[in-house]
Formats: structure tokens, sequence, C-alpha cells
């Protein structure tokens, strides 16, 4: 069986490259894709610990973060279509309009 | 009457609420019997009052009323209370029936003015302060009606406040008077200290206690009188505090009459006289009063003798008439200074009624060098001011004379008295003599100068008010004959207001001699003091009527002296050059200039500025990047799981 460490280091690893992919990108659909694989992150953790202690609220936890990660891609993508036919871009750096 | 005598207080009261409030809407007949009767009311309540006060025995002549406890605070503990007595009494008739008559006179006096219904709230609001004043029981209700009539009479001072001169002369008499104020309250502050209470009768027995016998030496006793007297000086215009008192007569007549002649003006004589038993404790106070009353006297009777503004030379007379009785209450004579008071309140206000009816026919000419031979025409107007200024002379039978006699007779053999202040007094009669009757020569003798003035504008002869305006002028004079036998001297009967006024006058030291020094008898002083009035008299019509020219000679020949008399001996320009400008100096190069600019400005400068500086450091943080956002927060993550992971161990 494999130990839950691989688990957990696998999720943080993919966190961690989540987490860069948002501060490091500028192309908003990579960095909502990166969101979305910091999230995934968080479930493997959830699972991970639900399987090791034997204990389904983390699982339960997961389906919450599932539905509200799929509600946040409905109006994350809008936004950013709406983004895309104002500005022509998906260089966030260019939807500045707000900035001092 | 006399369980609810306080009412009289509260009715002008309620006829400048409805005046004030309302008036503006109000036909101008409503406005003034509204406040013409609720004054009226009040001398009637008055007087009823006064009935039945005589018929009290004489050691119950002293009504304490309580309407209510105004403050209470640890151990201070002020009532909101009244106390009748019979100072208070003489006070209050005077007040409420000088006041009813000027009331009566303002109707047709102001007829023709803007902003009726102003004036004669102002006036009731007047009345009622003046009332707190003289009937309050303790000295911080005095003190709420002292404040009151200074209100009212920069009211009335800038009542023509398009006029610039009016309102300047306002707040003189407004900041002048404060400076006198800070002296009457830290006086107040120091009595509640050394006595414990505020109320006269308990300040008085505590002080009968304390000190059975006259203090020598400058005390607390010493502080607390010349404090209380700085604030008389202000209210009642003595040296120094007196220039506010000409510049006041920018107001109406019959204010300069009520406010500025009868009442407002003599509260600093009432004030020493209530304290009578805190400043007979202190001869050297009592001592600086009558010498700064004699002084004022002085000084403001010969400015009086040179001035050309028929309203100017009454206000000097004022302030003279006012040395007089600071001479008065200085020796220790206070009942002469009430007295004196009471007799000018008649002949004062009557005097300056009159010279308001002579102004207004006029049409607002105030230079004596352009009236002369108005008998002619203002009949009612001649005869009374005549009978008014035989009484302020001091020509014997007329009222003047008797309170004058009396004034003068004490400061000569009182214990407190001497001869200097006798002779000063003597020689201020005389000069009081050709000072009136040259106003007297001038505007009712002689040719008829104000044609030249006034050809185009008045085609036809002055004349004279209707007949409800004469009604006060009959009053008034009457009194100013006949009110002076309430206090006969010696040689001649018995003086009945001293007697009346002694309740007021206990816990009194005892005096350390009751025999009156001095070589000469009243009567023969008397006598003299006759001598010098006529010889001002007969100066005056010299001077005035008979041969004009000794006049120009005269002021050429001492050109020097004559002029420093019309410059009023430059006061107002050394105040101005000495405090003012000093003062106005310091404020600006130190107070403004460095104060205000660098430390205030620089403190509150320097806050902004910091601020600022510090903002634009932070300000970089804001990039408006999501993503430097993002790192923010990671970064935070971080450095909270290795706090707590390094913790852990």
């Amino acid at each position: 069986m494999v130990p839950a460490t691989h688990y957990l280091a696998l999720a943080a690893i993919l966190f961690a490259i989540g987490a860069l992919g948002v501060i490091i990108r500028r192309n908003v659909i990579t960095m909502f894709m990166c969101v979305e694989l910091m999230l995934n992150a968080v479930n493997l953790t959830f699972i991970t610990f639900s399987r090791f202690l034997n204990q389904v609220d983390g699982q339960i936890f997961v389906f919450f973060v599932m539905t509200v990660a799929a509600a946040e891609a409905a109006v994350g993508l809008a936004l950013i279509v709406l983004l895309s036919r104002r500005t022509d871009t998906l260089d966030v750096d260019q939807a500045n309009t707000m900035k001092w | 009457m006399l369980e609810n005598y306080w009412v009289l207080i509260l009715i002008p009261l309620f006829g400048f609420a409805i005046n004030g409030i309302f008036g503006r809407r109000f036909s101008r007949q409503v406005i003034a019997w509204l406040s013409c009767s609720t004054v009226g009311l009040s001398f009637l309540i008055c007087l009823l009052t006064f009935w039945e006060f005589i018929q009290l025995p004489v050691d119950k002549r002293t009504i304490s009323r309580s309407l209510f406890t105004w403050i209470q605070s640890g151990n201070l503990v002020s009532e909101f209370s009244f106390l009748l007595d019979p100072l208070s009494m003489v006070m209050i008739l005077v007040v409420t029936g000088v006041g009813f008559l000027i009331h009566v006179y303002s109707v047709e006096y102001m007829a023709g003015e803007e902003g009726y219904y102003r004036y004669f709230s102002y006036l009731n609001l007047f009345i009622f302060m003046m009332s707190v004043l003289v009937l309050a029981d303790n000295y911080l209700l005095m003190f709420v009606g002292w404040e009151g009539v200074g209100l009212c009479s920069y009211l009335l001072i800038g009542y023509y406040f398009e006029k610039r001169s009016a309102g300047d002369a306002a707040k003189k008499a407004f900041i002048v008077n404060r400076i006198g104020d800070v002296g009457f309250i830290i006086g107040i502050f120091l009595i509640f200290r050394q006595f414990g209470s505020l109320e006269y009768l308990t300040v008085f027995r505590t002080v009968s206690d304390q000190f059975p016998e006259p203090t020598a030496g400058f005390g607390v006793l010493g502080a607390i009188t010349l404090l209380l007297f700085i604030g008389a000086t202000g209210k009642s215009a003595q040296i120094p505090l007196y220039v506010w008192l000409p510049d006041a007569m920018e107001g109406p007549t019959p204010v300069s009459a009520l406010i500025h002649a009868a009442t407002m003006v003599t509260a600093g004589v009432y004030m020493i006289a209530r304290s009578a038993p805190l400043y007979t404790r202190a001869p050297e106070t009592l001592f600086i009063v009558a010498a700064v009353g004699i002084s004022t006297a002085l000084l403001a009777a010969l400015i009086a003798t040179a001035q050309r503004d028929i309203k100017k030379v009454l206000a000097y007379s004022t302030i003279s008439q006012l040395g007089y009785m600071f001479l008065a209450v200085g020796v220790g004579a206070f009942s002469a200074g009430i007295f004196h008071l009471m007799t000018h309140a008649f002949f004062k206000a009557l005097l300056f009624l009159g010279s308001g009816s002579v102004i207004l026919a006029l049409h607002h000419e105030q230079d004596l060098m352009k009236m002369g031979g108005l008998r002619k025409y203002l009949r009612v107007t001649f005869y009374t001011m005549w009978i008014a200024t035989l009484a302020i002379a001091g020509v014997p039978l007329f009222s003047g004379f008797f309170s004058k006699e009396e004034i003068l007779w004490k400061a000569y053999s009182s214990p407190l008295g001497n001869g200097a202040f006798w002779f000063v007094g003597v020689l201020v009669a005389g000069l009081t003599a050709f000072y009136m009757f040259r106003l007297i020569f001038l505007v009712f003798y002689g040719a008829d100068r104000f044609e030249e003035a006034h050809h185009e504008s008045t085609p036809h002869s002055p004349t004279e008010p209707s007949s409800l305006i004469k009604v006060p002028f009959m009053i008034l004079a009457f009194f100013s004959i006949v009110a002076g036998f309430v206090g006969l001297p010696k040689y001649l009967g018995t003086n009945r207001l001293e007697g009346f006024l002694a309740p007021s006058f206990r816990y009194m030291p005892e005096p350390a001699s009751v025999e009156e020094h001095g070589h000469f008898s009243e009567s023969h002083l008397a006598l003299i003091a006759i001598l010098v009035t006529f010889f001002g008299i007969a100066a005056a019509y010299q001077l005035y009527i008979r041969d004009r020219q000794i006049t120009e000679r005269l002021a050429n020949r001492f050109s020097l002296l004559y002029q420093l008399i019309w410059r009023k001996f430059f006061v107002d320009e050394i105040y101005d050059w000495m405090l003012v400008r000093s003062i106005r100096g310091f404020s600006r190069k130190i107070l403004w200039e460095n104060i205000d600019v660098n430390v205030i400005d620089g403190l509150v400068n320097g806050t902004a500025s910091l601020m600022q500086t510090w903002s634009h450091a932070l300000k970089r943080i804001q990039s408006g990047y999501a993503r430097v956002y993002a790192t923010w927060i990671l970064g935070g993550a971080i450095l909270i799981f290795l706090y707590y992971y390094l913790t852990s161990f």
C-alpha cells in the first residue's frame, strides 16, 4: 500500500505549481486553470486524510469544493469572455482601468 | 404682594420673549403697548410691594425667596433666589419707575426708526436683567444680571448697527466691561474660597465672625474688595475703565437715559453698597475707591466743560456724578451714595430725555454750537431741563443739593474722609454747575444757530413732540425737585432714607470712633459749596450769555489747556497707544507670526506631511496587480506555517 506521505507530497507539489502559476503567469486562462489545480490539490489532501483516518467528513467536504469550483468556473469563464471582448486581450496586466 | 414680589422680574421677560419672537409681524402700536404695559405692570407690583414693605417692622424687612436650586456641585450650592431688603427695594423702585417712564418716552422717540420691535424687546430684556441684578440674593445670580445688562447695553449701543461708529462703540463697551468683569468674577471665586458661600447674608455673617474689626494691611479681604471694585470700575465707568461710556452715546437717546445714566451704570455703586460689610473691613480698598471716585469726578467734569456734543457733555457729567457716588461709598457713607444714585437717576434721565427731544426737534443735530434760542420753541423741554440742571448743579432745595451735600459732608467728616476729598468735591460741584449751565445757555439762549445748518431741510421751526412724551418729563421733573427731601441733612431735619436703608447695612464692624472729626459744621461747609456752585453758574452766564468773545479769547489764551480738555486729555489715544497697539503688536509679531504660524500650524502641517511621506512609501505595495496581492497572501501563509512548524517542537 502506498503510504499517505506520497499522496500528501503530490498534493503539496500540485498546490505549489498552481500557486506559482497564479503568481507568475499573465494569461488569464492559465491563471484560472492554476486556481483549479490548487483546488484539486486540496481535494487530494482531503481524500488522503479521509481514507487514512477512516472518516467520511473529508470526502463530503470534497463534494462541496467541487460544487463551488464548478460554480466558480462558470462565473470565471464568463468574466474571461467579457474581458476578452472588451480589451481584445487575455493579459491581466492590461485590465488596469481602475488602478490609481 | 410681598410673598410673590418676584413676578415683577418675570413680566418684562415675558414682554421680551413675545416682542422678540413675534414682534416682526406686530404693528407698532401692539409692540409699544405690550412693552410699556409689561414694565408698567412691574412698576405697579413694585409699588404695591413697597406699600406693604414699609408697613413691616424694621427688623422684618429682609425677605428672601428661593425659586429653585440653580447650581449644585459639591460645596457650591447656588439658589435661584431673590432678596428684598431696603437697599434692593430702593433700587428696584428706581429701575422699574424710571424704566417705565423711558419706555413711554421711547414710544414716540423711536417712532420713525427701523426695527421698532427689536428696540423694545431689548429694552424689556434690560429691565429683566437689571431686576435680577438688584434683587439677586447671591453673588453668582448678581453676576448673571451684571452680564445680562452688559449684553443689553451692547445690543442697544449698537442699535444703529449700519453705522460703523455705533458698531465700534458697542464693541468697545463690551470689551472694556469684560476687563472689569474678569476682576469681578475672580473676586467671586475668592469670596467662595474664603467664606464657603456666595449668598449675601451667609457671607456677611461669616465675615463678621472672622473679622470682627476692620483689618489692617492688605489681606484676603483687601484682595476680594479690590477685585470687586475692578468690576465696578468697568460697569460704572470709573478711571481707568470709563472710556466706553462717552462712546456709548452712539445708541438711541432714551437708551442713554435709561442704561447709561440712570440705572445700569449705577450697578457698581449698588454692588459696593451691597458688599458694605466686606468693604468696611478693608479700609485700604475703601481709600482706593474714594480716591478713584473723586479723581474720576474731577477728570470727567473738566472734560465736560469743553465738549461740543450735547450727549457727550451729559455722558461725562454722568461719569463725574458716578465719581461722587464712589467717593461716598469710599468714605463709608453707603446710604449717601445710594441717595445720590437715586436723585441722579431722576435728573440725569430727565436731562437725557430733554436732550433727546432737542435732538429730535433739530433732526438729529447734536452739536451745541448749532443750537441756541430753542426756549421759544421747546417750552416744556426748556422748563424741565432747567429744573434738572438746577438739581444736578446742586442749587438748594433741589434734589441734587441734598444728596451732594450729604456726600461732601461725609467726605469731610467721616473717619475715612479728609479735607482734600471735600475740597476737590466742592471744586467738581462748581465745574458741574458751570458745564451744565453752559449747556443750557448754548441750547436754549442766544441766537438761533440751527437755521444755518438746516435752512434747506427744515423751513419750519423746531417743534416739540406730542403730549404723551411730555408726561415722563413732568414726572421726572417733579421727582428731581422733591426726591431730595427723603434725606434732609441734620441741620434741617431727619435723613429718612438713611434710616430706611439701615437694615441693609448690618454686619458692620464696630466703628473705631463714632465722633465725627473736623472743625467745621455741616451747614458752614454747605454754604461754601453753594457759593462755589453759584460762582460756576455766574461764570457760565458771563462766558456764554453776556460776552461770547471772552470764550474765544480764553480758548485762545489757554489754547494748550483748551486743546487738552477738548481732546479729553488724550486718554483714548494713550490707551490706544499703550494698550491696544502693544497688545495688537504682541499678538501679531509673537502670537500670530511666531507661535501660531510656527508652532500651531507647524504641528498640524507636520502631522499632515508625515502622513503624506509615509503614504508615498506605502502606496507602492498597492500595485493593482492581483498577482502581487496573491504573492503577499502566499508569503503570509508561508510565514504563519513556518511559525507553527518551528514552534511545534
